[in-house]
């Protein structure tokens, strides 16, 4: 921008006295950037090259030819259809979604539970705003990787075998191999619940949409959340009566040496998933103290002159205010979380540094290109994520009229 | 850490400009005065510090004969323990000048990893343990088990062969280290540990009850462990390949550390040429002529290290086996030494 206003004004005060080359700063700066991109490029391009005869005189295979090639090993979990015959290409993505998984979820409740204890860290009652500043202080100092040792190690190892399992009435089944839950079998018919759940989602945009501008012309309140809640629960369920419940569970049970059927979770995935939430949380929650508290209390008085009850002080004037202080941190404590996901490993939970970085990279001896893949992999969810986190930020910034 | 190692490897193969020919490992021990040797995170019997924090085993000791050759001294090692995934990039990028941890010998290593195997200290193959209480007493009652596994090992593999050729379903557990494995099986995480039968021995008396815990009669692969060195090195690879197969001869000729001073002085033409009182040996290998003679007398002849280690009177308990030396039914054999 500032390069474009100065142009003009360059050539307007000396039109005829074109500056020599190097005296013009804008082009001066153009070419030390070209340089800088010349040489930086000129460095990558001879330490591959160099790494490439390296590898090739040490007698170390390289290419990415690999990826086609068969694994032969077996994945403790996979979200989707693997076998030892697979690629390890496969292995790859078997191991990436995994990574996925536990960030997606950890991110999911961390979120959760940082916003509540942030809100009980400012709560008027002692007992709870102290409560909360232990947690805080508790979580946030002790180093990850022993949390999610102490899950695993103390918490989880410390269950009973399959056979003396605890259970929630014979559906449900905690032991040292896992959770195990019923899975919803979907039978013939079913995909009119689907159908219903997706109507119910539109319909309640539209009624957020009418009962916006219904407010704004009228000034009436409409329940909005009540009612969306209704369409999108309610709706799916009455479509399962009228269908005659399409649906039924499969439940978990002991055969052999295992539970079998139902959902597993298994506990590398509950440990990774416990220790990155509740670490995480504490931050989070810190965050969301700041956030509140960044509003200047004038503004709930003022809200309060103008009539509106608490909730909706909160809803209308608080938070919109601190999600801007609130989220550039919360997008690194979302980065943080993905990244720290990498200490699966410490514990066989397989995720992406597990399975590819760890086992594929030790049966193909490519350590190069893998460690070149994972970090580029790792790079690019960082960045997606930032760039969902600064949209969704220009979204909640203060609209200047 | 194995994260740091890979980038390690990645960045020595990336910035090391000397493209040579020659890195001559035997020079670079000698200047150094000690030799740096990869072995296990703690194998009883194979490779393991004692209580003074000595390490002690079979792996350990071919790596103190590789130094009675090299230095004359079996005591100058440097052991870095290392796991299984750990283990090749810490060779490549020359954290170590040798890797003996173990290692099952196979085609892909030998061919893609930049590293050569120098022989086979151990003939071992691959076997289940479970608890007694599982009630089971053949691998082939497996079908649905949990098995625990170490990370970046053959083991991975041939488990994954086995169970699929026998139409049997399992869940591996995949756990960095052998201490993370064993504390999976002990505490009922998996039904069974799988590993090189030697080292289920070993890892059994690693746990709080051995005798809860049996190894089951089923051998499902072939797992010749031996050393390894970076490839490329020819002067030092045949060091450490006869190294080994010094250990072997003596065992043949019937030297031993306790005679082998009283039999130096014997006419016999191949212990004159042993212990380096005739002949160059010594010196085609870049080493002093006595280099056998030292390897004898200071860590013994392959069946003394056998024994000491993980033989009979051990709290292994493993039977020559495979292990004896050709000429009484076993496998260890040693190419003449003319
Ligand atoms: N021989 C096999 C397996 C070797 C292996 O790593 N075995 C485990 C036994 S569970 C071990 O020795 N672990 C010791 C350690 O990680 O330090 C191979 O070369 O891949």
């Amino acid at each position: 921008m500032s390069s474009e206003a100065k142009k003009p004004q360059a050539h307007s005060t000396m039109p005829n006295n074109k500056p020599l080359f190097w005296n013009d700063p804008e082009k001066r700066a153009l070419f030390f950037q070209a340089l800088l991109i010349l040489a930086v490029g000129g460095a990558i391009w001879i330490i591959v090259d160099n790494t490439l005869a390296n590898l090739e005189q040490r007698g170390i295979t390289t290419g990415f030819d690999f990826l086609s090639k068969p694994a032969g090993f077996g994945i403790l979990q996979s979200l989707i259809e693997y076998n030892e015959q697979e690629s390890y290409g496969r292995t790859f993505i078997v191991g990436l979604l995994n990574t996925l998984l536990v960030s997606g979820i950890g991110i999911a409740l961390a979120t959760l539970l940082g916003f509540v204890i942030g809100v009980a860290r400012l709560s008027h009652n002692w007992l709870i705003s102290r409560l909360a500043l232990v947690y805080i202080e508790i979580f946030r100092n002790i180093p990850l990787l022993l949390q999610i040792f102490f899950w695993y190690f103390a918490v989880l190892r410390a269950l009973p075998n399959a056979k003396q399992s605890l259970s929630i009435g014979e559906s449900v089944f905690l032991n040292i191999r896992g959770l195990y839950i019923p899975s919803p079998v979907f039978e013939a018919g079913s995909s009119i619940i689907l159908i219903a759940l997706i109507t119910g989602v539109i319909a309640s945009f539209f009624v957020s949409r009418w009962a916006h501008k219904r407010q704004d012309d009228t000034g009436q309140i409409f329940p909005t959340t009540w009612v969306n809640l209704g369409l999108i629960v309610g709706l799916p369920v009455i479509a399962f009566f009228i269908s005659g419940s399409p649906v039924s569970l499969e439940y978990p049970e002991l055969k052999g040496f295992n539970f079998r059927g139902g959902i597993t979770v298994i506990p590398e995935f509950l440990a990774l998933l416990v220790a990155l939430s509740i670490y995480t949380a504490a931050f989070i929650a810190e965050i969301v103290r700041s956030g509140i508290q960044s509003v200047h209390h004038g503004q709930t008085e003022a809200a309060h002159a103008l009539g509106l009850p608490h909730g909706r002080t909160l809803k209308l004037v608080i938070i919109p205010q601190a999600m801007r202080v609130i989220i550039p941190p919360l997008t690194s404590q979302y980065l943080n979380l993905t990244k720290n996901s990498s200490l699966a490993t410490a514990i066989g939970y397989p995720d992406l540094v597990s399975v590819f970085a760890g086992t594929t990279l030790n049966q193909t001896g490519q350590a190069v290109e893998i460690i070149f893949i994972t970090m580029a992999v790792y790079l690019l969810i960082s960045l997606l994520i930032s760039v969902f986190m600064n949209w969704y930020n220009k979204r909640m910034s203060l609209v200047e009229r | 850490m194995k994260k740091i190692g890979s980038v390690a490897a990645a960045a020595a193969v990336a910035l090391t400009f000397s493209v040579q020919s020659h890195s001559a490992t035997l020079d670079t021990v000698k200047e150094r005065g000690y030799l740096q040797c990869g072995v296990s995170t703690g194998l009883p019997g194979f490779s393991n510090p004692d209580d003074k924090g000595n390490w002690q085993g079979l792996d350990v000791d071919v790596c103190r004969a590789v130094a009675a050759a090299a230095l004359g001294d079996a005591s100058k090692v440097k052991y870095v323990p290392l796991n299984a995934k750990e283990r090749f990039t810490a060779l490549q990028s020359g954290e170590i000048d040798m890797l003996s941890r173990n290692t099952t010998w196979t085609l892909t290593r030998d061919t893609t990893l930049g590293l050569n195997f120098t022989g086979v200290s151990y003939y071992d193959g691959q076997g289940f343990m479970v608890s007694k209480k599982l009630g089971v007493s053949s691998a082939l009652e497996l079908d649905g088990a949990t098995v625990c596994i170490q990370a970046g090992t053959t083991t991975e593999l041939n488990l994954a062969d086995y169970f699929r050729q026998n139409n049997m379903t399992y869940q591996p557990v995949v756990f960095d280290t052998s201490d993370q494995t064993v504390q999976g099986f002990e505490a009922g995480r998996c039904d069974v540990l799988t590993s090189d039968q030697s080292q289920l021995y070993a890892l059994r008396i690693k746990l709080a009850d051995p005798s809860s815990a049996m190894v089951l009669p089923e051998v499902i692969s072939k797992e010749p462990l031996g050393p390894s060195v970076r490839q490329g090195d020819d002067q030092w690879f045949n060091l450490v390949k006869w190294s080994l197969f010094a250990a072997v001869t003596a065992e043949e000729m019937g030297l031993t550390s306790a005679n082998v001073d009283q039999m130096k002085n014997s006419d016999n033409p191949d212990v004159k040429r042993f212990t380096g009182a005739e002949g160059d040996f010594g010196k085609a290998l870049g080493v002093n002529n006595d280099w056998a003679y030292q390897i004898v007398k200071q860590v013994g002849n392959y069946g003394e290290i056998f024994e000491r280690n993980v033989g009979a009177n051990t709290p292994l308990g493993i039977a020559r086996g495979l292990n004896a030396l050709w000429s009484k039914g076993g496998l260890q054999y040693a190419p003449p030494m003319r």
